[in-house]
């Protein structure tokens, strides 16, 4: 841990579109770390630019100016060491795999073993509790188990950083909580650093060890809070807590406080 | 005739694993009704060429009755030089759609792949895709003579066009969230092509591929017609200066039947292939 304090390094990203209309600022200026085993989340108002910003973490989009660094390497393509789920379970599982070959086909893509990838799959499959739908497609599943399928993708991967987009954004609130308990577990199981992007105050909360808050676009972090709750969670009691209202209703007033101050003050 | 078991032969090329017991009863009654009203249909088309031949509206050394053509088609069945007509005919047929494909795959990969080059060919693409084939015969015959293989320049020149734009269009629809994951997980070239961009382009192939192998047999016995290679076409010709109306119309039938089995076996084709895809599949979650 000392040698490596740091294991994801956002400096002065900034992102600019070019439109018909002139160029549109996204990102103003994103400056944030991410310490080893930690589990962040990401919440802003929406349309704050957090699928731009994760995009740009991610290597698949190259920011305006600024940097991000990774295990002290700067990332300008998708990293080795980076798995992410998207939002969009549906488009990101490919429908002519079956469950298996959609997990698999990063670890084949890598020249892993074929012994060691059916190790490595079924585990991560047992991990999201899937164990029993091996050979039937995504589309046969519910969408809830579609994104679990993603995340078994994910954790197959072996990443050190696991990047969520919205991830249950287009569940339902039942299985939305079933996945967030998920992805503690995950968390805790495989002391994995998980950034979670997320529209959803409670989610935030709930989830995170630590959560920043965006501003609107142009987006900075307006505030980096540490999430003092107990760390085993759970849906009924941990909501229930005094602890959770305050932090809920603190971010709840930040996130309404980055709505209305259309005129970005400084960070 | 055998137009009746089409839906039914080709649904059951992909069975629905353990889905509610409800839907499969419901589609069969759907298919045995589909089938009665396609032996209907026939049935009533052969009645209204009886009726129209026995009529004396046209003679019938022109036309004859649908019971003679078909008598006279069982007995050329029985025949080998009927089977070996076919068979040249099924033979340009299938090396006119292969080579056809083949290339059209290859090179509509390639275009589809690099946006230089289909921005490049677009222009020379629209301009020749809508030459109709059989206004390049005179071209073939100049080039290969009254051959087989003047046939097969004009067998292969449409359907090739046709897949072409279907595999360039299938190229391009790749979806930004596969793309963005493949992309993520670290997948190389040959990957992304193998894993993403071919199958994304598989129904659009297959389209491609189902309305190649029709326009290829209309072609091939259009060829076979006009330049005079051996097949169904040069035989319908025979007969027609013979002259033999009964085989003429019985030759005719055999075409419209050898469609029929080439729209079959493309359908089957397309549910083994495409049984992912969501004009195939039959479950889901909803």
């Amino acid at each position: 841990m000392a040698e490596r304090s740091v294991l994801l390094s956002v400096q002065d990203l900034k992102k600019t579109y070019v439109s018909a209309t002139g160029p549109v600022e996204a990102i103003g200026s994103i400056t944030f770390d991410v310490r080893p085993g930690e589990l962040v989340c990401i919440v802003g108002p929406s349309g704050c630019g957090k699928t731009t910003l994760l995009k740009c973490l991610s290597g698949l989009l190259a920011p305006t100016a600024g940097s991000v660094t990774l295990d002290g390497a700067p990332v300008t393509e998708p990293p080795r060491t980076m798995a992410v789920v998207f939002q969009e379970y549906g488009r990101s599982l490919y429908p002519w795999l079956t469950v298996r070959d959609n997990v698999a086909l990063p670890l084949r893509a890598r020249g892993v073993p074929r012994a060691e990838r059916t190790t490595a799959v079924e585990r991560a499959l047992e991990e999201v509790g899937l164990s029993q739908v091996l050979h039937k497609y995504p589309w046969q599943l519910s969408g809830g188990m579609q994104q679990r399928v993603a995340i078994a993708r994910a954790v197959a991967y072996q990443p050190e950083i696991l990047v969520m987009d919205e991830p249950f954004a287009a569940v339902d609130a039942q299985t939305r909580a079933d996945l967030e308990d998920l992805v503690r577990r995950v968390w805790q199981d495989l002391g994995v650093t998980v950034l979670f992007v997320t529209h959803d105050i409670d989610e935030s909360v709930y989830l995170g060890e630590r959560v920043l808050v965006l501003s609107s676009s142009p987006t900075f972090v307006q505030e980096d809070l540490a999430i003092d709750l107990p760390a085993q969670r759970d849906q009924l009691s941990t909501r229930a807590l005094p602890r959770f209202t305050e932090l809920r209703t603190h971010v709840y007033e930040q996130i309404q406080r980055a709505k209305r101050a259309e005129t970005a003050p400084t960070p | 005739m055998t137009a009746v078991p089409a839906a039914a032969t080709a649904g059951t090329a992909v069975p629905a694993p353990g889905r509610p017991a409800g839907r499969p009863p419901r589609t069969r009654s759907r298919r045995r009704r589909k089938a009665l009203l396609g032996f209907l249909g026939v049935l009533g088309f052969g009645a209204t060429w009886e009726l129209f031949a026995r009529s004396g509206v046209v003679k019938q050394e022109y036309l004859p009755t649908f019971t003679t053509t078909v008598g006279r088609l069982v007995t050329e069945l029985g025949t080998t030089k009927l089977w070996s007509v076919v068979g040249d005919t099924v033979l340009t047929w299938a090396i006119g759609l292969a080579l056809s494909v083949s290339a059209a795959l290859v090179l509509g990969t390639v275009i589809g792949l690099v946006p230089f080059l289909r921005r490049a060919t677009h222009t020379t693409v629209e301009f020749l895709r809508p030459i109709p084939s059989v206004a390049i015969i005179p071209l073939a015959v100049l080039l290969a003579g009254l051959s087989r293989e003047a046939a097969l320049i004009v067998v292969v020149y449409a359907p090739f066009w046709q897949v072409l734009i279907q595999v360039m269009y299938g190229i391009a629809d790749v979806d930004t969230v596969a793309q963005d994951t493949a992309r993520s997980f670290g997948l190389g070239r040959w990957h992304r092509l193998r894993h993403l961009v071919l199958p994304t382009a598989l129904p659009y192939v297959i389209t491609g591929f189902r309305l190649a192998a029709s326009i290829a047999l209309v072609l091939t016995i259009t060829a076979e017609l006009v330049i005079g290679n051996p097949g169904i076409g040069l035989q319908i010709n025979l007969y027609r200066s013979a002259p033999d109306a009964p085989g003429l119309y019985a030759l005719v039938l055999v075409t419209g039947l050898l469609g029929l089995l080439v729209n079959l076996g493309t359908r089957a084709i397309e549910r083994r292939v495409l049984h992912w895809h969501p004009s195939v599949r039959r479950e889901g979650p909803q």
